[in-house]
C-alpha cells in the first residue's frame, strides 16, 4: 500500500533533493489562526507537515511546544477539534502528508479503533506517539498499520545497533532521528554526527530518514540536509509565532507570516543544500 | 467493565511486560528505553545478589534505624471503643518517614549501576529529603525537581535538602505542583540518560519502578508480620494506609495479599470532596496513560490531566501506583477517600489522644480508622501505617486553625 508520504519521499528523491517537515501545533494560539498557518504551509515550502495534538503533560518536549500546547488547551482545542482541522485542510490539499504527533493518553481516552476510523476518514497519513516506544506496539502502532496509516518512530543517540531493529520493525512512511538526547527545542547537535547516525540507520532501512530536534534556522537545516532525507523543524516555528502574538497572548496581524516566513527561509536552506553538495 | 479472572497469588505481579492486569507498561520516550531494560536488568540482577541483600539490611539497621516498632496504640482503642489499633511506626525512621526505604534501595543500585549523579521529584519534600540524605551519605550529586508552588508551601523541606547539599529546581511548567516535578525530572532524564538515574519516589512510573519501590517498601508488612505473630501470636484483621502514588500502603499490604482473612484498605485523598477538587484517582479517576504507565488518573473528556488538589502536598497527585488499580479491580483492596476536613480533624485527635503529631497524609488513613474501629469487634485487630510524622505540616495546620507562629 503506498502512502501519501511514500509518494512524497519518492518525489523527493527524483527531485534529488532533501524534504523539510515542518512541525506546528493544532489550535496555537487559536483554532483559526492554527488553520491559516496549516493551510499556507504547503506554499512556503512544507514538504510533509507534523500537526502536534496538544497534552498537558508533554514530558518529551522543552518549554517552546509545552507553552504552545497550553495555549491550544486554553483556547479549547479537542482530539476532535484538531481531527476536523485535518479535514478541512484537505478539501484543499490531497498531497501534503500529515503526520499528527503528540501523546498517547488523549488518543486512549478517545478509543484507539474510533480515532483511528476518524483519522483516516480525516485525511492523516502517520502517526508520532512519543510515549509509545516498540514495548507498546500493541497498544496503537499495530491497529495503526492494519488501518492503513504510517506510524513513525523516533530513534535516538540511545538507539544503538542491537536495538535499532526492535526500533525500525513496525515503523513505515520514515523514520525520524533525534539528533540529541534531550527534548525538543534544546541545543543544536553537532551535525557532523548527525551524518553518520543517518548512515548508521540506512544500514538497517530502506526507509527514509528525517532529523530533527534542535534545528533553528536555515544554515542548520542546510547542514542536515546534506545528509539526511528530511529536515525537521518544530520548536523554531511555534517560537516565531509566540514572537509575533500581542502581550494578551492573542495572534496579531503578523502571526501567519512570522511562521510561514521562517518556513521560506529554511525551505531555501534545505533545497540550498543538496545543490551545494552536489 | 467485566471483573478480570483472579489469580493464584495476589503477589506474583508483574508480567514480563510489567503488567498487573491491563495497568503498568512502559510508556515512555525512545530516549529512555535502553536506559529502562537496563535499570530492570541491573535490578533483577542485584535482588539476587546477597552482597546487595546484605549492604541493604546493615543501612537498614544502622543508618535508618529499622525494624521501626509495631505499637499498640491504647488510647486510640479506648477512644473508638471498637477494635485494637495498631500503629506501624514509619515515621520513626531517619528523615521522619517511609520514604527512606525506597530512596535506600535505588540509592545503593544506582552506585551499582556506576551512575553519579542522582534525579528526583518531590511534591511535600519528604521523598527529596530522604533522596539528599542518602546522597550525602554516598558522596552522590543531587538534584531535586520541586513544583514553585510546592516549593512555597514546603519551606522547611526545601531548606533542609539545601542543607544536605542537594540543588532543588522549583518547576515553573504547568501547575507548578508534583505532577509537573515528575515530568522535568523526565526531561532530565531524557537529556542526561548516560550518566543519570532517576529515583522515583512512589510505586509508579514506568516498569520497573513500580515492582521496584515496592519491593524495597515491602519491608513494611515484612516486619508488622512478624512483630504481630511476636506480640499477639497471630496475623492482623486488617490493614489501613492512606494513598497517594501508595509506596507506603504498596510497603504494608503487600505481605499480606494472599492471606484472604486480612481485609485491606487504602484511603485516598478527597480534598474538598469527590464531587469538588481532590486527589482521589480511583474513587474519581479513570484508566488512562501517564508518566510511564497505565493507571487511574485524574482528567478531562478529552484526556487532558487535571489537577489533584488535597491539604497534603504528599497526595497532590493526579494518579496512583498501577498495583493499586488492578488491586482495586480485583477487589482485593477496598479503597476509601478522607477530605481534607476529616483529615484535620484527624490530625488533632492523634495528637492529642496518643501523643503522637502523625503527617497530614497519615491523617487520612486515622479519619477512617474512626470510622471503621468502632464498627469492628474488640477482638479485631487493625494495623494501620504510620507512615510519616507531622512536624512539617505543624506551620501549615497552624495557619488553616488560625493560629500565628
Amino acid at each position: 500500500m503506498t502512502t501519501r508520504l511514500d509518494t512524497r519521499f519518492a518525489d523527493l528523491a527524483r527531485e534529488g533533493r532533501a524534504g523539510l517537515v515542518t512541525y506546528v501545533m493544532a489550535g496555537d494560539p487559536d483554532r483559526e489562526t492554527a488553520r491559516a498557518i496549516l493551510k499556507a504551509l504547503p506554499g512556503a515550502g512544507a514538504d510533509v507537515i507534523e500537526f502536534g495534538m496538544p497534552f498537558t503533560d508533554p514530558m518529551a518536549d522543552g518549554p517552546s511546544i509545552q507553552a504552545a500546547g497550553l495555549r491550544s488547551l486554553s483556547g479549547g482545542q479537542t482530539l476532535k477539534k484538531t481531527l476536523e482541522d485535518i479535514a478541512w485542510f484537505r478539501q484543499g490539499d490531497a498531497a501534503t502528508p500529515i503526520v499528527l504527533m503528540g501523546y498517547y493518553n488523549p488518543i486512549y481516552i478517545y478509543g484507539v479503533e474510533r480515532f483511528l476510523a476518524d483519522a483516516k476518514a480525516a485525511g492523516v497519513d502517520g502517526l508520532i506517539v512519543v510515549d509509545l516506544p516498540p514495548e507498546e506496539d500493541a497498544e496503537l502502532c499495530i491497529p495503526a498499520l492494519e488501518a492503513g496509516l504510517n506510524f513513525i518512530r523516533l530513534a535516538t543517540p540511545t538507539t544503538d545497533d542491537k536495538r535499532l531493529p526492535t526500533v525500525l520493525g513496525n515503523t513505515s512512511g520514515f523514520v525520524y532521528y533525534v539528533s540529541i538526547t534531550g527534548i525538543t527545542g534544546a541545543a543544536t547537535p553537532d551535525f557532523g554526527k548527525t551524518a553518520e547516525a543517518v548512515a548508521r540507520i540506512k544500514r538497517h532501512t530502506d526507509l527514509p530518514v528525517a532529523v530533527g530536534f534542535g534545528v533553528k534556522n536555515a544554515d542548520h537545516a542546510s547542514a542536515v540536509a546534506r545528509g539526511a532525507d528530511a529536515v525537521v523543524v518544530g520548536s523554531a516555528l511555534v517560537e516565531a509565532l509566540k514572537g509575533s502574538l500581542d502581550a494578551e497572548g492573542k495572534a496579531t496581524a503578523g502571526t501567519v507570516g512570522a511562521v510561514t516566513g521562517l518556513v521560506g527561509s529554511i525551505a531555501s536552506g534545505v533545497r540550498h543544500a543538496r545543490k551545494a553538495a552536489e | 467493565m467485566n471483573a478480570p479472572l483472579k489469580p493464584n497469588s495476589f503477589r506474583s505481579g508483574p508480567d514480563e511486560n510489567g503488567r498487573f492486569g491491563i495497568y503498568g507498561g512502559r510508556f515512555v520516550a525512545e530516549t529512555l528505553m535502553p536506559n529502562i531494560l537496563e535499570l530492570e536488568a541491573a535490578y533483577r540482577e542485584a535482588r539476587n545478589d546477597p552482597a546487595y541483600v546484605a549492604e541493604m539490611a546493615g543501612h537498614r539497621t544502622h543508618f535508618i534505624g529499622r525494624p521501626s516498632p509495631l505499637y499498640f496504640a491504647e488510647r486510640l482503642t479506648e477512644h473508638f471503643g471498637g477494635c485494637k489499633i495498631y500503629l506501624k511506626r514509619e515515621e520513626l525512621n531517619h528523615t521522619g518517614s517511609h520514604k527512606v526505604n525506597n530512596v535506600l534501595g535505588q540509592i545503593l543500585l544506582a552506585r551499582r549501576m556506576g551512575k553519579k549523579r542522582i534525579i528526583a521529584e518531590t511534591g511535600a519534600g519528604q521523598h527529596g529529603v530522604a533522596t539528599a540524605t542518602l546522597c550525602a551519605r554516598f558522596g552522590l550529586e543531587c538534584i531535586v525537581y520541586m513544583g514553585a508552588v510546592d516549593v512555597a508551601r514546603q519551606a522547611p523541606n526545601v531548606f533542609r535538602m539545601k542543607m544536605l547539599g542537594a540543588t532543588v529546581v522549583p518547576v515553573q511548567s504547568g501547575a507548578k505542583t508534583l505532577k509537573d516535578a515528575m515530568n522535568e525530572a523526565l526531561r532530565d532524564w531524557v537529556t542526561n540518560v548516560e550518566t543519570t538515574f532517576y529515583c522515583i519516589g512512589t510505586v509508579a512510573g514506568p516498569h520497573p519502578y513500580p515492582a521496584m519501590v515496592r519491593d524495597f517498601q515491602s519491608v513494611i508488612g515484612e516486619e508488622t508480620r512478624e512483630q504481630m505473630l511476636a506480640q499477639e501470636g497471630r496475623l492482623p484483621d486488617s490493614l489501613i494506609a492512606c494513598v497517594g502514588g501508595g509506596s507506603n500502603a504498596i510497603g504494608l499490604f503487600h505481605p499480606f495479599l494472599d492471606d484472604p482473612s486480612v481485609e485491606i484498605y487504602g484511603v485516598e485523598a478527597a480534598g474538598h470532596g469527590l464531587d469538588k477538587l481532590h486527589a482521589a484517582s480511583i474513587s474519581g479517576g479513570k484508566p488512562g496513560v501517564l508518566h510511564g504507565n497505565r493507571t487511574y488518573l485524574l482528567m478531562d473528556e478529552d484526556g487532558q490531566i487535571q489537577e489533584g488538589h488535597s491539604i497534603s502536598a504528599g497526595l497532590d497527585y493526579p494518579g496512583i501506583g498501577p498495583e493499586h488499580s488492578w488491586l482495586n479491580d480485583i477487589g482485593r483492596v477496598t479503597y476509601l477517600s478522607a477530605t481534607d476536613d476529616e483529615a484535620l480533624e484527624a490530625f488533632q485527635l492523634m495528637s492529642k489522644v496518643e501523643g503522637i503529631i502523625p503527617a497530614l497524609e497519615c491523617a487520612h488513613a486515622m479519619a477512617k480508622v474512626a470510622e471503621l474501629a468502632p464498627t469492628k469487634p474488640k477482638d479485631h485487630i487493625m494495623v494501620m501505617n504510620l507512615s510519616g510524622r507531622g512536624d512539617k505540616d505543624v506551620p501549615q495546620v497552624a495557619e488553616i486553625l488560625g493560629t500565628k507562629l
